[in-house]
């Protein structure tokens, strides 16, 4: 999976969370930039992803994902390994 | 595979939910029933919901629900799987989300905005850890005891508190085992390990659960602990969020939830209808005739299908009525039942037997007629995709399950659906069968009476009367619960509310239970009539009034009547009035006051709309023909 297809999918999960067909991400994106993401969205997105890349994040990794940048280079560390 | 395998499945839901969004606002409400009854994953059901939350239900349709969730735990994640889950069994689920951890302060000293909310039904959720202290492994026996009979004892107070606070039904979640074993199969050698206090606790919270009349939510028995990679209980998800039930499950939660919800609020289904061939036995008995059908020891898919016989027999005999619908010849199916000596069930098991060449459709109308039952109380069991999706099509309210190709899994497919969920189960329950054979036979007597007099009169009935009695509460508050069609207010009341009515000097609550040549066909009707801000304290309006469509058309009406009057003019009370609240399915009693004699008055100040009323001055009136034999409850 390319990085493209990372974000193309990653898009895809988010536009879904957030029911919003508009959702337009890049690295920069962080939580303040979409409506509606608290911390309970948040797990929500986390399991979504979790769910359609089909990988397991570790406890320890939601807590350092500052952006969306972080989050596609932890799902591409996870469908690496 | 789906953790709720017997709800059609859908393909994408994205394009499913924008076709949805572009309908006119009038068809967008159907649309979004529609797609409740589709198995969808937890992203999907929340899509849903929000778009279900935009749309105006009629509530002919939906009965609006109001139901508080208190935990110890996070719940938010679960509200839009158990809103969507509503919409599924006929509720628009209205929730309050007590913050987490706050359930203890809301039990003990209220809650302004909860209070205000004025719950129908409060969820409560626990974890171990909320009610049991961390308990020493060296605690003995007798110490985890009585660690637990004082969690019990505190979960009780709490149901105390929600029906003394709210009026309101306690629904209790079983605990979940968040801890692995430290032993393993010989863990009960450890009182003190979690695994073991997590069973315990849920053994006695289900005896408690009972004897209070508390609901269960049992998720402990009704969701696997494992799905694919997927755990019930995730502890990333715990450590994270504090979630106890992981959001992959979260649809299968909302579906629990919205079963015993249903249950109690009277939309379980009541009757199941079967197929024949290769559905209760393999092969089709009018082209293999009935020595050659696969059924019964010797074969194992014989003994699949008698299992499966086994299980449906077992429904009929707790109170599921049971019904056949079968395109065959009638007497070909029929000495099936007669004469195949594996059969479990009898022909005088099943209360409506429809064997012919008509579609499934029609017949299944026909079913619903003749027992006079809802066409949304029935349950369709067909291993014909064809006949199921017809069904689907022109029956949408006609409950239909996707079934697995293997019949030996039928029975747990029928059992995870929780169609037959129930919120008691009384005596009654157990004669039904029996009951609803009996009124086979009355039908017979029917055509054999030249006249309906002589009919009734024939039948040697005899209604006993009286408030209810404590005996009998519980099967009132059911009847009150579940009666939609023969229902003339639909006032639903739980049996906290029913007893204040009981311990009310301005009101009388009536039950009847009616006995004839036949049998006993149990506690029937309810009548509850009471005084009224506005009307005058000389005349009663009557709140309540119900029966079981099982005794149509016998003259009970006014029988229960002429006891009402009774009463009345024992309190001195010149007049009553009756009030009819036209829903989806009361049509059949929009007259009944008017056949009654009453008459036509304008609408009481403060009425619902659509309510209307009628009069009947007592105090001259001679008691109305009947053919039953009054009896007063001993």
């Amino acid at each position: 999976m390319s990085r493209d297809d990372v974000y193309a999918a990653l898009t895809d999960v988010m536009r879904d969370v957030f029911d919003d067909d508009d959702i337009v991400v890049g690295p920069d994106t962080t939580a303040r930039d979409i409506a509606g993401w608290d911390s309970q969205a948040h797990v929500t997105l986390i399991v979504a992803a979790e769910q359609r890349f089909g990988v397991r994040f570790r406890t320890a990794e939601f807590e350092s994902l500052r952006n969306v940048g972080d989050f596609v280079a932890l799902i591409e560390s996870r469908l690496a390994a | 595979m789906s953790l709720m395998p017997w709800l059609l499945p859908l393909h994408d839901p994205g394009a499913a939910l924008r076709e949805a969004r572009a309908l006119d606002e009038t068809a967008r409400p159907a649309a979004a029933l529609r797609l409740a009854m589709h198995d969808l994953d937890a992203i999907a059901t929340q899509r849903l919901d929000r778009f279900a939350a935009a749309q105006h239900f009629e509530a002919t349709e939906i009965t609006p629900i109001r139901v508080a969730l208190l935990g110890s735990h996070t719940l938010d994640h679960l509200a839009p799987a158990i809103r969507v889950g509503g919409l599924r069994h006929g509720l628009a689920i209205e929730l309050h989300l007590g913050g987490y951890g706050q359930y203890r302060t809301a039990l003990l000293s209220g809650d302004p905005a909860l209070d205000a909310f004025a719950p129908r039904y409060v969820l409560i959720a626990l974890d171990v850890a909320a009610v049991l202290p961390n308990a020493p492994m060296a605690t003995t026996r007798s110490e985890t005891d009585r660690l637990i009979a004082d969690a019990v004892a505190s979960i009780r107070d709490g149901w105390r508190r929600i029906r003394s606070r709210w009026s309101a039904q306690p629904i209790q979640q079983t605990f979940l085992p968040q801890s692995p074993a430290l032993i393993g199969s010989n863990e009960a050698l450890l009182p003190a390990s979690p695994t073991m206090l997590c069973d315990r606790l849920n053994a006695a919270v289900r005896d408690a659960a009972a004897e209070d009349g508390a609901l269960l939510l049992d998720v402990a028995t009704r969701m696997p602990p494992r799905h694919g990679d997927d755990r019930l209980y995730d502890p990333v998800r715990w450590y994270q969020a504090k979630q106890l039930v992981n959001p992959v499950f979260g649809p299968l939660y909302g579906e629990l939830l919205a079963q015993v919800l249903a249950a109690a609020q009277g939309r379980a289904r009541k009757c199941l209808v079967v197929d024949l061939d290769n559905t209760m036995w393999g092969g089709v008995v009018g082209d293999d005739g009935m020595e050659n059908l696969k059924l019964g020891q010797g074969s194992a898919e014989g003994e699949a299908y008698l299992a499966f016989q086994l299980y449906v027999r077992r429904l009929a005999e707790r109170g599921v009525i049971l019904s056949v619908c079968s395109k065959n010849d009638h007497d070909v199916a029929r000495g099936v039942f007669d004469s195949h000596p594996e059969m479990q069930l009898g022909y005088g098991d099943v209360a409506c037997f429809v064997a012919n060449w008509q579609d499934k459709a029609t017949n299944l109308r026909t079913i619903a007629a003749r027992l006079n039952i809802g066409i949304d109380s029935l349950v369709f069991v067909d291993d014909n995709p064809a006949e199921r999706d017809i069904v689907r099509r022109e029956l949408p309210m006609v409950a239909v399950p996707e079934l697995p190709d293997d019949v030996a899994f039928y029975p747990e497919r029928i059992a995870a659906a929780g169609y037959f969920e129930a919120a008691a189960i009384t005596g009654d329950d157990f004669g039904r069968g029996r009951s609803y054979a009996a009124n086979v036979q009355r039908a017979t007597a029917l055509d054999e009476a030249t006249d309906m007099e002589g009919f009734l009169r024939s039948l040697e009935m005899t209604l006993i009367w009286g408030p209810i009695t404590p005996l009998d509460r519980m099967r009132a508050a059911q009847l009150i619960n579940k009666s939609n069609q023969f229902n003339l207010t639909t006032i639903r009341r739980s049996e906290a509310e029913l007893e204040q009515v009981l311990r009310d000097p301005g009101a009388v609550a009536l039950g009847f239970r009616l006995r004839d040549r036949f049998g006993d066909n149990g506690l029937i009707s309810v009548v509850i009539a009471r005084r009224d801000a506005a009307l005058p304290d000389d005349t009663w309006l009557i709140d309540t009034w119900l029966m079981s469509c099982r005794v149509l058309g016998r003259g009970v009406e006014a029988a229960a009547l002429s006891v009402l009057i009774d009463m009345l003019k024992a309190r001195g009370i010149a007049a009553v009035v009756g009030e009819y609240r036209p829903t989806a399915r009361n049509a059949m009693v929009e007259r009944h006051y008017e056949t009654l004699g009453f008459t036509p008055i304008d609408p009481l100040p403060g009425a619902e709309q659509g309510a209307r009323f009628w009069r009947l001055a007592i105090a001259d009136r001679p008691p109305p023909a009947h053919h039953l034999e009054l009896e007063m409850t001993a």
